[in-house]
């Protein structure tokens, strides 16, 4: 029964819950840093050291976070991760760290870090909300990288900076641009949107509901 | 109605206060033993990017000094007590018999997205741009970062005379002083022009001037060339 929970709390989050794609969650970064393959992926570790290290403190330390002061105590926890990160990642790979540029300090204010610690590290278990912290973690990543991968390949015919589309394509510049993130969010979500009322169709009986969210019209128990 | 919700227990301010000034005292402590970890690495770095540049702008130099601009004119001599990170500085590049290559200017002003910070080698005597290089830029990726990525931008740029002109590609007349700017990242292109034409007319005087006070006193030339020193 406890591998179940721990399975289900660890894959919960990279597809069923995924931050970006189900949950809306973490949007900004989505649509501001998804411009290459590259920026995604330093965007997605960023973010994901930063979640496991809050999920990790705010877990251990819930005991001792009043109620009252519990935002302000995990803001203050994800705000030191984020300056210890941007510190690090400047010292140790200075060509990462410049072409995330601002985009890091902007980690403080990803809803999807401060969600997750207040709809579950601040109510279970160090292992289960590390197990969660990195399913979420994970999740982001394949969102960025979904995203980035499009828009790079499209916008400039590469991915991770190796052109493979070949000279006579003609790249859709207004891919690596900001509308460019919106398109592609918007697609991917109608693509998904698409493949699960599909899978919907072939296979009714299994079909699940991320927790809490249950369209009109369905009315079989949960 | 009020009476039927739970009633939580009081906590009493002091220790709300408490908490949150333990957990920032805590936090700060541990941002700055990193920070005092991470500041030199990355001190270390900046100064070797700018060393390999300078390099590169000047087309590698045996040696090279830095000249400081104190008090409206380039100086040698760093005045004590003053950080030489505080100041602006160029860099004078010799070749292995001592002769003077060029001057690294750096400077930097608002591109399309963000400031563009560059360097470039000038030869002060026959006015013209040794080399260009983009140190710093959040332009578009695929459209203004071309100012870094399309070589035969950053190749136009050498030899090219002072003051710069940027031109729509084709419709050049040949003069030394055009740049051909990128098509899509006109702003960027722009940008770069600008830069280099706002630091040579703000440089060439205050090196006028240093020249010429260096060439009164003799020898000054051949202990600048063995003064070596870098950025």
């Amino acid at each position: 029964m406890r591998a179940t929970t721990a399975q289900h709390d660890l894959v919960r989050g990279i597809w069923k819950e995924n931050p970006v794609l189900i949950q809306m969650l973490g949007l900004c970064p989505a649509l501001a840093v998804t411009n290459t393959v590259a920026n995604s992926i330093a965007m997605g570790l960023a973010t994901f050291f930063v979640l496991t290290g809050s999920s990790l403190l705010v877990s251990l330390l819930k005991r001792w976070i009043p109620r009252e002061v519990r935002i302000s105590a995990y803001i203050l926890i994800i705000a030191t991760f984020v300056t210890l990160v941007d510190m690090l990642l400047a010292a140790i790979v200075p060509e990462i760290h410049k072409a995330l540029g601002a985009f890091i300090a902007l980690i403080v204010v990803n809803c999807m870090i401060l969600g997750r610690q207040e709809a579950f590290a601040s109510k279970n278990t160090v292992g289960r909300a590390l197990l969660d912290a990195v399913g979420t973690g994970t999740g982001f990543m394949i969102a960025m990288l979904l995203m980035g991968g499009f828009r790079e390949l499209l916008g400039n015919g590469s991915l991770l900076g190796i052109n493979v589309l070949g000279p006579s394509f003609e790249p859709w510049i207004v891919m690596i641009l900001p509308p460019g993130g919106f398109f592609t969010l918007g697609f991917l979500l109608l693509w998904l949107a698409w493949w699960r009322e599909r899978g919907a169709e072939e296979k009714p009986r299994v079909r699940r509901w991320p927790h809490g969210v249950r369209p009109e019209g369905d009315r079989r128990a949960a | 109605m009020s009476q039927e919700l739970p009633v939580r227990p009081h906590v009493p301010s002091w220790k709300l206060i408490a908490t949150l000034a333990v957990a920032g005292v805590a936090a700060g402590l541990l941002i700055v033993s990193v920070h005092l970890w991470t500041q030199p690495r990355i001190l270390e770095h900046q100064a070797r990017a700018l060393r390999e540049a300078v390099r590169e702008v000047l087309g590698a130099p045996e040696t090279t000094t830095t000249l400081y601009l104190i008090e409206g004119a380039l100086t040698e001599e760093l005045p004590p007590g003053v950080d030489s990170l505080s100041v602006e500085r160029v860099f004078l590049g010799f070749d292995e018999s001592g002769q003077r290559m060029g001057v690294a200017i750096s400077g930097g002003e608002p591109g399309f997205q963000d400031v563009i910070n560059l360097i470039f080698g000038y030869d002060h005597a026959s006015a013209r741009v040794l080399g260009m290089k983009v140190l710093d830029n959040k332009e578009t990726p695929g459209l203004g970062d071309k100012i870094v990525k399309d070589s035969s931008f950053v190749a136009e740029f050498v030899g090219a005379r002072a003051p710069l002109a940027g031109i729509k590609p084709g419709s050049g007349s040949g003069a030394e002083s055009e740049i051909d700017m990128i098509t899509g990242a006109t702003i960027s292109s722009r940008a770069v022009i600008a830069i280099i034409n706002h630091r040579v007319e703000a440089v060439a005087p205050l090196l006028d001037q240093y020249f010429r006070s260096a060439a009164v006193e003799p020898g000054a030339s051949s202990t600048v060339a063995g003064a070596g020193g870098g950025p």
